[in-house]
């Protein structure tokens, strides 16, 4: 019972908290910018909308351009369900739970790519492709990182491999995370969420087609990726398994606030990359991740 | 008849009797047109005129470093006439124009089809230059744009991110401009003229004044002019402002795109302080304005200016000291000066490719022959130097204004117009913020516009944007698009 219970705590925290992190994301923006930016809460209010809309199905479109967006969401929050919170430990764990993690989220990058695919459009093509190159690189940066704290803590359960801090290389892994982090949430510099300009999107280009129910589960699906990627940069960083569940819970939401703003000022204080070298930038967080592995297997010798 | 030996020479806001401009068979005139523009002349205007028994062509060439513009026609031509394109793509759409309004063919023309309409149909419905390969993909995009833009098509011939080739259809706001003038001036001109391209109310309006003005044989009193060009200026100023706020959005560059949005609104109300329009609607009207700028509203409008300038300035300095920035806007979408000169760019265009093109300087009227402005070129005709020449002229625009603005001329702002000369060709430039506007007006026996003729700065210069994508990125096509920031409806009349 207390178990079922502890589940849906958990689920529950994560799509609720979820929203606010891209509203915190604006309203530092628009802080940056002079203005007075939209409410923090207005992902909430978008999700209700959508969620009362119907859905505009173009013609050419086949079931999976539906079960994309819905399938894609449910591999985010069983993502989600795989982290530890503090020594509460995960929902799930077991050994090599580190690996369902990175499938659950390389299975939700295809299945939006195949729904983008789906309605045969020149700007979701060119979406996708940019997206899946991009995602080469943002891979292999997040298992390097993963490597690292497996070799680090001999273990390939996350709830142990989260645990300790990341130690000596902390700081390389931090900032080769927060360059996936910013990649694959499709932030400046990688991809500008705003912009209306469809040649130049990434992410957007492959939702430009999906309305309605869909597309919130999408927006809520990327909003909870994002809360995942700062949760993973803070618990890989921080030792939060060594702490008790209250100062577990505040130092993780602190962090999680500290990148939502981190990542507002980059996003307010410089322009997103030509496309062209975003590998370069890409592959400098693997790198760092690499570093970051070299010091947890040869740091500790003699 | 023997062909006459040259065009007619002539200033900025001249008029000449349609009796005396020099006229040959349209072989020759073709000739003659091709020796003008390859002695450096630069083709303001290609236009038909229909006459009785077919159609007479006219030229409009400006000759820069000699401050002069040289006229001349056909005599009437039917069914076709040898194209002046394949030596002169400055022609290009010009020849296409004549092709759509009188059904006159350039034989020899490269690419001849329409500039608005296709067959009837809308504008994308024509043939498009096609790339073959397995490889190659095409993307189309508009007239529906994802943003509140004006509609055109753009259809991009590409090799995975690379543009091999774009080809623009536009016409989607046709609003049969030119055809509503003729017969005219009548009550609705002056407001069907400052709506040619909203944006550039008081260019447009100004060339219309100045061509009213020429044909009646009368100048417009000092005051007037002068009135005239600080609107024209402040309307360059809201616009740059615009301008370089908007590419730094496009790049997600937040400090800029945000300051400049607001600055861009104190420049717009200034013009409103003169005329109470932000637009400028309404200020100016043939044989003077219709406001005055009393001491006291000058003083306020002197220290709105002087702030606001030196907000754009400090926004333009964070756009310059960002190197992402400036990682986006080097050596994307260049315009070689070679290029610009061939094609006939004008205004920021091809000042940003090197080349020493700008109306209040090279064919100065109205209160420029008294304040010469300063030309702002930047050599490398790519986004950064567009973005530069922008960011000069607001410095000097801002100049210009200050001066100005200490040292009014006295006297009245109207004076009553005669009517305007029968049988008359009258031509007139204005340096918009764009570029170049050239409006020619050719009356009839009673001194009604049998015909005219608008070129909008964006006619010259959106096969420049074409040709500055080839190669480029795909992505990199909106901070393109928007260096150049051309009017759809300029375009389209």
């Amino acid at each position: 019972m207390i178990a079922v219970l502890e589940l849906f705590l958990r689920l529950a925290a994560w799509l609720l908290l979820a929203p606010l992190l891209p509203g915190i994301i604006n309203r530092v923006k628009s802080w940056v910018a002079g203005r007075r930016g939209p409410p923090v809460l207005q992902l909430y209010y978008d999700l209700a909308r959508l969620w009362r809309k119907g859905i505009v199905l173009s013609t050419a479109v086949s079931p999976a351009h539906i079960a994309g967006p819905a399938l894609a969401w449910v591999a985010l929050v069983g993502a989600a369900l795989l982290l530890p919170v503090g020594q509460a430990g995960a929902t799930l764990s077991f050994r090599g739970d580190a690996l369902l993690f990175v499938y659950l989220l390389a299975f939700a990058r295809f299945c939006l790519a195949l729904a983008a695919l789906d309605t045969g459009s020149a700007f979701a093509g060119m979406g996708v492709a940019r997206e899946v190159s991009y995602a080469v690189l943002a891979e292999a940066a997040i298992i390097t990182a993963l490597l690292t704290l497996c070799v680090q803590s001999n273990s390939v359960s996350l709830v142990t491999m989260l645990a300790p801090s990341a130690g000596a290389g902390a700081a390389l892994l931090a900032a080769g995370l927060f360059g996936v982090l910013l990649a694959e949430n499709c932030r400046v510099p990688f991809d500008d969420p705003n912009t209306h300009l469809e040649l130049t999107m990434i992410h957007e280009a492959m939702v430009l087609d999906h309305s309605g129910p869909p597309l919130a589960a999408i927006l809520h699906g990327a909003a909870l990726k994002l809360l995942l990627f700062a949760v993973l940069l803070t618990e890989a960083v921080l030792p939060l398994g060594k702490l008790s569940l209250l100062p577990a819970l505040a130092a993780l939401a602190g962090s999680v606030l500290l990148v939502a703003v981190i990542a507002g000022l980059v996003e307010s204080l410089m322009a997103r990359l030509a496309f062209r070298r975003v590998p370069l930038l890409l592959t400098t967080a693997f790198v760092l991740c690499v570093f970051a592995l070299l010091v947890a297997w040869k740091g500790g010798m003699p | 008849m023997n062909p006459p030996r040259e065009f007619y020479l002539c200033g900025n806001g001249a008029s000449v009797p349609w009796a005396e401009v020099p006229a040959w068979p349209a072989e020759e005139f073709v000739a003659a047109t091709a020796a003008e523009l390859a002695r450096g002349g630069r083709l303001c205007a290609w236009f038909g005129v229909p006459e009785a028994d077919g159609t007479c062509l006219v030229a409009v060439i400006a000759f820069d470093a000699e401050n002069t513009l040289a006229v001349g026609r056909s005599l009437p031509a039917v069914n076709s006439y040898p194209s002046l394109t394949p030596g002169h793509p400055q022609a290009h759409l010009f020849e296409r124009e004549v092709w759509e309004q009188h059904g006159l063919v350039p034989d020899g023309h490269p690419w001849l089809k329409p500039v608005r309409r296709q067959g009837g149909g809308h504008p994308a419905a024509g043939e498009f230059f096609r790339v073959a390969g397995g490889e190659i993909h095409e993307v189309s995009v508009g007239p529906v744009h994802a943003g509140i833009i004006e509609p055109g098509h753009f259809r991009f011939q590409c090799n995975g991110e690379e543009v091999l080739h774009l080809e623009i259809a536009l016409g989607y706001q046709h609003r049969g401009v030119e055809t509503a003038l003729a017969g005219g001036p009548h009550r609705a001109t002056l407001s069907q003229l400052e709506t040619v391209a909203g944006d550039t109310t008081i260019g447009h309006a100004t060339a219309y004044a100045t061509i009213m003005e020429s044909l009646a044989g009368e100048e417009a009193p000092l005051r007037a002019q002068w009135l005239r060009a600080l609107a024209l200026e402040l309307e360059r100023l809201a616009n740059h402002t615009g301008d370089l706020g908007a590419l730094a959005g496009d790049v997600a560059f937040l400090p800029t795109a945000a300051a400049c949005g607001k600055i861009r609104g104190d420049f717009l109300n200034l013009t409103a302080l003169i005329c109470g329009n932000r637009f400028g609607r309404g200020l100016v009207r043939p044989g003077g304005c219709r406001h005055d700028l009393e001491t006291a509203r000058a003083g306020a409008l002197l220290g709105r200016l002087r702030a606001a300038l030196a907000d754009v300035n400090q926004a333009a300095e964070w756009l310059w000291a960002a190197n992402s920035v400036r990682a986006r806007f080097e050596l994307t979408g260049t315009v070689a000066s070679v290029q610009a000169a061939e094609l006939g760019l004008v205004g920021v265009a091809a000042r940003a490719s090197g080349l020493v093109r700008d109306v209040r300087f090279d064919h100065p009227a109205g209160w420029h022959r008294f304040a010469p402005v300063p030309v702002a070129v930047w050599p490398d005709g790519d986004v950064l130097a567009r973005a530069r020449v922008r960011s000069l002229e607001i410095q000097r625009s801002g100049k210009f204004l200050e001066d100005q603005l200490g040292t009014p001329p006295d006297g009245e702002i109207f004076t009553a117009a005669r009517p305007p000369a029968g049988d008359t060709l009258a031509v007139a430039l204005v340096e918009g913020w764009r570029g170049e506007i050239c409006h020619v007006a050719i009356t009839d026996a009673a001194g009604r516009f049998r015909r005219y003729k608008i070129t909008d700065p964006s006619f010259h210069n959106w096969p420049g944007l074409a040709l500055a994508m080839r190669g480029q990125a795909i992505s990199d096509f909106p901070i393109c698009n928007k260096s150049f920031n051309l009017s759809y409806c300029g375009f389209d009349l």
